[in-house]
């Protein structure tokens, strides 16, 4: 054992008939200079939740952000992000129909100004579905995977933002599913919220593995080890370790990953 | 001196200044309020102007006031709308965008006799459009559009850039970002700044009085087709505001009770503009409850 623990780099891969929803080959991220994200390679399973953990400012949002590319505009991403065969990444992807596909919560939440029933049934009619009973149906499949319909089910028309921290957050996660998408991508969802909303998050997150694929950054070591089924490490721009959750943090094979995971670090 | 002594009189010296602004706003509205109140009664609200006799109203100038603004606001908005957008949403920032806000902060601080001026030269004279409700509509909107496009693209500035995030990572173009959540969520602002600026132009003057004329000519209420000449819709006629009928009466009025009209009108026109002000901040607030359904 000893020995693995001087690699430097460690990336599981997956047999061909395991089914990859996302990958990433070679994903490289700029922002002007600054070189953020490098030689990203990584393989995300189908229903399964996947954990980017690391140091404030080892990449984990810019890379998280870059698979639906939300980092239009701001950073420069060159590379493959492999989607059901389509690179992502290529210019001529229609990017509004991609991030349907692939949805994004935020660390924040951000429910818009509106009700919380006009939150989900606007994007709806945005994508053209016109049918109200439908909307209806798609809003209430959604908050009850989201595990927010009992809570809100009887004042739907009240304004979001009435709305508790961690009811936000969850109706953030309900918009996204709404669009039924393949994956969902979560930057620290958990991080502006209490311990209890902290606790509901990542049951609802654990059920909706069953139908999604997750990839979520988080902070808290425990949260990943507790929620996710695979783990990556990032430092300073660079994917350091990637293996299944509990060899991670039971027995990780680059010596950086063992000391982050135990708490030995910066 | 000790901290403390310091401290007190740099409090005392504090509180003495913003006395002084206060107690002059309060004498200036005081002062109006007293000597023309008493002159303000329906009669004197809804009767037209007369230009010899006493007993003279300004229910014209007051209809025409009020239709100036809506004009003004009709056309300033939409373009404003627009300007704020780009400048908030789409703008790069770079020389191009700093040229715009430069061109924009001169447009806002020219003199109103000079946009009255440019406005007669170019619209009542050159375009033909003589001294006319539309003549003034359009130098107001010079007026109003650089204060118009500032409190848009502050409002729209205003919104947390994680609403714009929600809206493109559900697929949502930029442009229905903006205009379907963006500009929604800075409605509030928006609104209180619209209000303001329609006290503003409320009140304006010397901008009008080169290019909506001094005359009011007599209006029949009964005729709403805005293509007769005695139409209070027809935009092609001249229309004295209450600003400018002030200012006439204090310039060359010649009726008896010119003083009393004077004050009357004053009082009225300070106390619309008053309520436009109350009401920029209670529309503000009532739309910013409606949509955060906070108490």
């Amino acid at each position: 054992m000893l020995e693995t623990k001087r690699k430097e780099k460690s990336i599981l891969t997956f047999p061909a008939d395991r089914e990859i929803a996302l990958e990433t080959n070679n994903l490289q991220v700029y922002y002007g200079d600054n070189h953020a994200m490098q030689d990203a390679s990584l393989q995300f399973p189908r229903y399964s939740i996947t954990a980017l953990i690391g140091a404030s400012g080892s990449g984990k949002s810019t890379y998280l952000r870059s698979l639906n590319r939300m980092n239009d505009g701001i950073a420069r991403v060159d590379g493959e992000i492999m989607y059901r065969g389509l690179d992502v990444n290529a210019d001529e992807v229609d990017i509004y129909q991609m991030r349907r596909r692939i949805g994004m919560v935020f660390q924040r939440p951000n429910p818009f100004a509106k009700s919380i029933y006009n939150n989900i049934s606007f994007p709806l009619r945005e994508m053209g579905i016109k049918d109200k009973s439908k909307i209806d149906g798609i809003v209430e499949s959604s908050l009850k995977q989201a595990a927010l319909w009992d809570e809100v089910k009887d004042d739907l028309k009240r304004s979001a933002l009435a709305l508790s921290g961690g009811q936000q957050q969850r109706l953030c996660i309900a918009r996204s599913l709404a669009m039924s998408p393949d994956i969902l991508l979560m930057d620290e969802p958990a991080s502006a919220l209490d311990p209890i909303s902290t606790h509901k998050l990542e049951m609802t997150l654990n059920d909706l593995k069953e139908q999604y694929t997750i990839i979520i950054v988080t902070h808290s070591m425990e949260q990943a080890s507790r929620l996710s089924d695979y783990t990556a490490f990032m430092h300073m721009g660079k994917i350091v370790e990637f293996d299944t959750t509990e060899n991670i943090f039971t027995n990780p094979a680059v010596k950086l990953t063992e000391d982050y995971v135990s708490g030995n670090f910066g | 001196m000790n901290a403390k002594r310091v401290d007190k009189i740099a409090t005392a010296v504090i509180y003495l200044l913003v006395g002084i602004v206060i107690l002059i706003l309060v004498a200036l509205l005081g002062f109006i309020l007293i000597t023309g109140l008493p002159h303000v009664t329906w009669s004197f609200l809804t009767s037209p102007a007369s230009a010899f006799n006493a007993g003279g109203g300004i229910g014209d100038q007051l209809f025409n006031s009020f239709y100036l603004l809506f004009l003004t606001l009709l056309i300033s908005f939409p373009i404003s709308l627009g300007a704020g957008i780009y400048l908030a949403e789409y703008a790069k920032k770079n020389r191009v965008t700093e040229a715009i806000r430069i061109t924009i902060e001169v447009l806002s601080s020219l003199p109103s006799v000079v946009v009255g001026l440019f406005g007669f030269l170019l619209f009542v004279v050159q375009f033909k459009l003589g001294f006319s409700i539309i003549s003034g509509a359009i130098a107001l909107t010079f007026f109003n559009l650089p204060l118009l496009t500032r409190n848009i693209e502050n409002s729209l500035n205003g919104v947390s850039n994680l609403q714009r995030e929600a809206g493109l990572s559900l697929g949502l173009s930029r442009w229905k970002t903006v205009t379907k959540v963006v500009v929604p969520a800075a409605l509030p602002g928006i609104i209180t700044g619209i209000i303001l600026s329609a006290g503003r132009v409320f009140g304006e003057a010397a901008a009008l009085i080169f290019t909506a004329g001094q005359s009011a000519p007599v209006l029949n209420y009964a005729n709403w087709n805005p293509f007769s000449g005695d139409s209070p819709l027809n935009i092609f006629r001249p229309a004295e505001t209450l600003a400018v009928h002030i200012w006439k009466i204090n310039t060359e009025g010649i009726m008896p009770d010119a003083s009393q009209v004077s004050a009357g009108a004053s009082a009225v026109l300070i106390i619309a503009v008053l309520v436009f002000n109350l009401g920029a901040r209670w529309a503000g607030n009532y739309v910013y409850r409606r949509i955060t359904a906070s108490k």
